[in-house]
C-alpha cells in the first residue's frame, strides 16, 4: 500500500470521525443521538476556557500531575545504551494514567447533566479511576468487568467496592474486557436518559477514541516540556504498551509531528505471535468491525472475533484504538510486541534496578525498551510512559512464581 | 415489486398486521434451524428475520446471545446461513426473508459478495444492528445493485432531528425498536408504542414493523392493531433452549415446540384488528 504522507499527523478524525478507513460510529441506532449529543457537548467543552481550568486544576490538586520525569540511570547502565527516561504516570492517584481521561469524562457527564455513571474495565484500573471519580463527584456508578479478570485483579474489585461503586461480573463469552465492554454497551442502550458512558480507552464510536486521546495527551504534552527543559532536546524514540492504545496515543500525540521521534506501540504478544495466544490486534489481526469502529481486529476467517490472551488483564482485548491502526498502516508508529514472558522479566528487573515496580502492562513496554537500548548509542534518548504501578499485579506475579500469598 | 412491497400490500388489503418470526440461522445445528425455517410460513410468519450468529452480539440480551453462540458452537458460518436460505426457497418463494445481524461477518465475506450472494440464495432485505446510516454507504449501493432491501431502524430516541437520517435510504419495511434496552430485556407498552408510530407513519410510506419487547400473544395483539407487523425473536429462541440440556445436547421437540409457539402469536397478530 503506497501512501502519501500527510503534512500532519495529527489533523485527525475527520467530522465523521473516521482516521482513514478506521473508527466511525459502528452503533445501535438507540445509541446514536447519544453519541451525537456526546460529540456537541465534548466541542462546546473544548471551546469552553473554563472547562480547561477546571480539568486542569483537578489534574494538578487531585490526580497529581504534572507527573515527573525520572532518569532511569540504573537501568541505562544495565543496559549500557542511551539513557532510558520514564514518564512516571504510575505515580498518579490511583495508581496509572486511567485518571487523566476519567476526570475529563465525569466533567463532561457533569455538564451534560448526566446522573448516573457506567465503565467497562479489564485490569481493573479504568474500573477504580471510574469509580474513584464517580465518589468524588458523587454519582452512582455500575462497573462491567469480566468473570476472568476478577479473579485474577480481586485486589482491584476490593478498591471499587471501597469506593461506593457497584462491580458487575460478566458471564458472557471469553469473560474479559471485550464482553465486559459488550455488557456496558447494553446497560448504556438499556439506561439512555441519565446514563454517562465513561470508556477507558482510545476506542468506541466517535467522539471517544479522539476525546480520550486529547484527555491522554496531558502525557506527551508534559512530557515533551520535561524532555526539553532536561536534555534541551526531544528524545530518539517513545515507547508505549498497548491494549487499547490509550496511553500510548496519550504519549505519541504530541510527537507525532517530530519526525526524528520514533514511536514504538508495544502489543501484549502473550504465549507468542506464533502461537496464536496473544493480543497483538496489529501484528496478528486485520480491518473489522467491533464496538463502534473498525480497526484491526483478532478474528477468524468468517468475521468471528477470538478471544485475546495476555498475562496482563489491561491489554488482553482482540481490538486496539482505530487512530493507531491508522498510524500503523501509514508507518508512522511501529508497532512491536513483547511475550508474557519478557513482560515478567522486565517486571523484575525493573524492580531490582530502579526500585519500581511496575504494572504488567508497561511492563511489555519496558522488554522492548531493553530490545531497542540493545540497537541504540550511547547518546540517544529513549522516553518510555510507565503507565501504571504493579500492586495490583502482585498476585498473578506470585501465582507464576509458584508463591502462596 | 420486491416480495417484501408484495407482502406487506397483501396484508394491507386484507386489513391485518403481518407476523414476523426471528431464529437464529443454525440455532441449536444447522438441521434442526432448517426444520423450523422451513415450517414457519405455515405455522403463520408472514416475514422472516433469520439471524447471522455473532460472538459479540452487542444490542442482543441473553436469548439471542445465547442462541448466537450455540449456533456457532455448532460450527455455522456465513456460507451456512446462506444454503439454508437457498434451501428453503426450494420450497418457497414467496415469504420474504431478511438477514439481522451485525456488521462484521458481512465486511470479513465483502460487502459487494455478501450482497450478491445473499440475493442469488434468495435473501430479500438486511438488517445489520450495528451499521448505522452513517456507516451504510459503504455498503449500500451494493445492496442495491443486488436488489436488497436496506432495513433501518428507529427507536424510542428516535427523534424528530434524528428521523430524516433513518428514513434517509430505508427501503422494504421500518423497524420500530418499542424499547431502550437489548432484545428481550423490558416489557413493551402498547400505549407509547401507539404514541410513537403516528410521527414515524407521517414521514414514511415504508411499513413499519414492530419489535424487541413482544413476548406473549397480548402483547403481539396489542401491537397489532397499531403497526403492519409484530416480530418476536427473543421468545422463539428461548423456547429452543428449553431443550438444550446443560451439557448443550439437545432433546427433541424443539421444532414442534417453536412452531406451535409461532402459530399463537402469529393468531394473536392476524386477529387483532377484527
Ligand atoms: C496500567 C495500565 N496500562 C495500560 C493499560 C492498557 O490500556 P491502554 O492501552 O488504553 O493504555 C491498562 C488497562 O487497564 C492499565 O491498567
Amino acid at each position: 500500500m503506497s501512501q502519501l504522507k500527510p503534512n500532519s499527523y495529527k489533523t485527525g478524525p475527520d467530522a465523521n470521525g473516521h482516521f482513514g478507513l478506521y473508527g466511525g460510529r459502528y452503533v445501535a441506532e438507540t445509541l446514536m443521538p447519544l453519541i451525537l449529543d456526546l460529540e456537541r457537548a465534548y466541542n462546546e467543552a473544548k471551546a469552553d476556557p473554563s472547562f480547561q481550568a477546571e480539568l486542569d486544576d483537578f489534574l494538578e490538586h487531585y490526580v497529581g500531575r504534572p507527573s515527573p520525569l525520572y532518569f532511569a540511570e540504573r537501568l541505562t547502565e544495565h543496559f549500557g545504551g542511551p539513557k532510558i527516561y520514564f514518564k512516571r504516570d504510575e505515580l498518579n492517584h490511583t495508581g496509572a494514567h486511567k485518571i487523566n481521561n476519567c476526570m475529563g469524562q465525569i466533567l463532561l457527564a457533569r455538564r451534560m447533566g448526566k446522573t448516573r455513571i457506567i465503565a467497562e474495565t479489564g485490569a481493573g484500573q479504568h474500573g477504580v479511576a471510574t469509580a474513584t471519580v464517580a465518589a468524588r463527584f458523587g454519582l452512582p456508578c455500575v462497573v462491567y468487568m469480566g468473570e476472568d479478570d476478577i479473579k485474577r485483579q480481586s485486589p482491584n474489585v476490593f478498591r471499587m467496592r471501597l469506593l461506593g461503586a457497584e462491580v458487575r461480573p460478566v458471564s458472557s463469552g471469553s469473560r474479559t474486557l471485550k464482553d465486559a465492554m459488550n455488557e456496558a454497551l447494553r446497560d448504556w442502550v438499556s439506561n439512555v436518559e441519565n446514563t454517562f458512558y465513561i470508556i477507558g480507552t482510545v476506542a468506541g464510536p466517535h467522539p471517544y477514541p479522539a476525546l480520550v486521546r486529547d484527555f491522554q495527551s496531558v502525557i506527551g504534552k508534559e512530557a515533551r516540556a520535561q524532555m526539553l527543559a532536561r536534555e534541551g532536546r526531544l528524545p530518539d524514540a517513545a515507547i508505549a504498551c498497548i491494549g487499547g492504545g490509550s496511553n500510548a496515543m496519550g504519549l505519541f500525540y504530541p510527537f507525532l509531528d517530530d519526525p526524528d521521534v520514533a514511536l514504538y506501540g508495544v502489543e501484549a504478544a502473550g504465549h507468542g505471535i506464533e502461537t496464536g495466544q496473544h493480543a497483538a490486534s496489529l501484528a496478528g489481526g486485520r480491518p473489522g468491525v467491533l464496538h463502534g469502529n473498525r480497526t484491526y481486529l483478532l478474528q477468524d476467517a468468517d468475521g468471528q472475533i477470538i478471544e485475546a490472551h495476555s498475562i496482563s488483564a489491561g491489554l488482553d482485548y482482540p481490538g486496539i484504538g482505530p487512530e493507531h491502526a491508522w498510524l500503523h498502516d501509514m508507518k508512522r508508529v511501529n508497532y512491536v510486541s513483547a511475550t508474557d514472558q519478557e513482560a515478567l522479566d522486565a517486571f523484575q528487573l525493573c524492580a531490582k534496578q530502579e526500585g519500581i515496580i511496575p504494572a504488567l502492562e508497561p511492563a511489555h513496554a519496558l522488554a522492548y525498551t531493553g530490545k531497542l537500548a540493545k540497537q541504540l548509542a550511547k547518546d540517544k534518548i529513549i522516553l518510555m510512559n510507565m503507565c501504571g504501578r504493579g500492586d495490583k499485579d502482585i498476585f498473578t506475579v506470585a501465582e507464576r512464581f509458584g508463591v502462596k500469598l | 415489486m420486491s416480495r417484501i412491497a408484495r407482502r406487506f400490500a397483501e396484508l394491507k388489503k386484507q386489513n391485518r398486521a403481518g407476523f414476523v418470526a426471528f431464529i437464529t440461522a443454525g440455532d441449536p445445528n444447522l438441521e434442526t434451524s432448517f426444520e423450523i425455517l422451513k415450517d414457519l410460513p405455515a405455522a403463520g410468519a408472514d416475514v422472516i428475520e433469520l439471524g447471522m450468529p455473532f460472538t459479540d452480539p452487542m444490542a442482543d440480551g441473553p436469548a439471542i446471545q445465547l442462541s448466537s453462540l450455540r449456533a456457532l458452537k455448532a460450527g455455522h458460518t456465513m456460507a451456512k446461513t446462506l444454503d439454508l436460505v437457498r434451501r428453503f426457497r426450494t420450497h418457497d418463494q414467496t415469504t420474504p426473508i431478511v438477514l439481522m445481524g451485525y456488521y462484521n461477518p458481512i465486511y470479513s465475506y465483502g460487502g459487494q459478495k455478501f450482497c450478491k450472494d445473499a440475493s442469488t440464495a434468495g435473501i430479500d432485505g438486511l438488517i445489520i444492528v450495528d451499521l448505522s446510516p452513517e456507516e451504510d454507504p459503504e455498503l449500500r449501493p451494493h445492496a442495491k445493485a443486488a436488489g436488497l432491501d436496506i432495513i433501518r431502524l428507529a427507536t424510542p430516541t428516535t427523534d424528530a432531528k434524528r428521523l430524516p437520517a433513518v428514513l434517509d435510504g430505508a427501503s422494504g419495511f421500518l423497524y420500530y425498536v418499542s424499547i431502550t434496552g437489548v432484545t428481550g430485556s423490558k416489557d413493551i407498552d402498547p400505549i407509547s408504542v401507539a404514541k410513537a408510530l403516528k410521527p414515524l407513519k407521517a414521514a414514511t410510506s415504508l411499513p413499519v414493523a414492530v419489535g424487541f419487547g413482544i413476548k406473549s400473544e397480548a402483547d403481539a395483539k396489542a401491537v397489532a392493531q397499531t403497526a403492519d407487523a409484530a416480530v418476536v425473536g427473543s421468545a422463539l429462541v428461548a423456547e429452543i433452549s428449553r431443550f438444550v440440556g446443560k451439557d448443550g445436547k439437545l432433546s427433541p421437540g424443539a421444532p414442534e415446540a417453536v412452531l406451535s409457539l409461532v402459530r399463537r402469536l402469529a393468531a394473536s397478530a392476524h386477529g387483532a384488528r377484527n
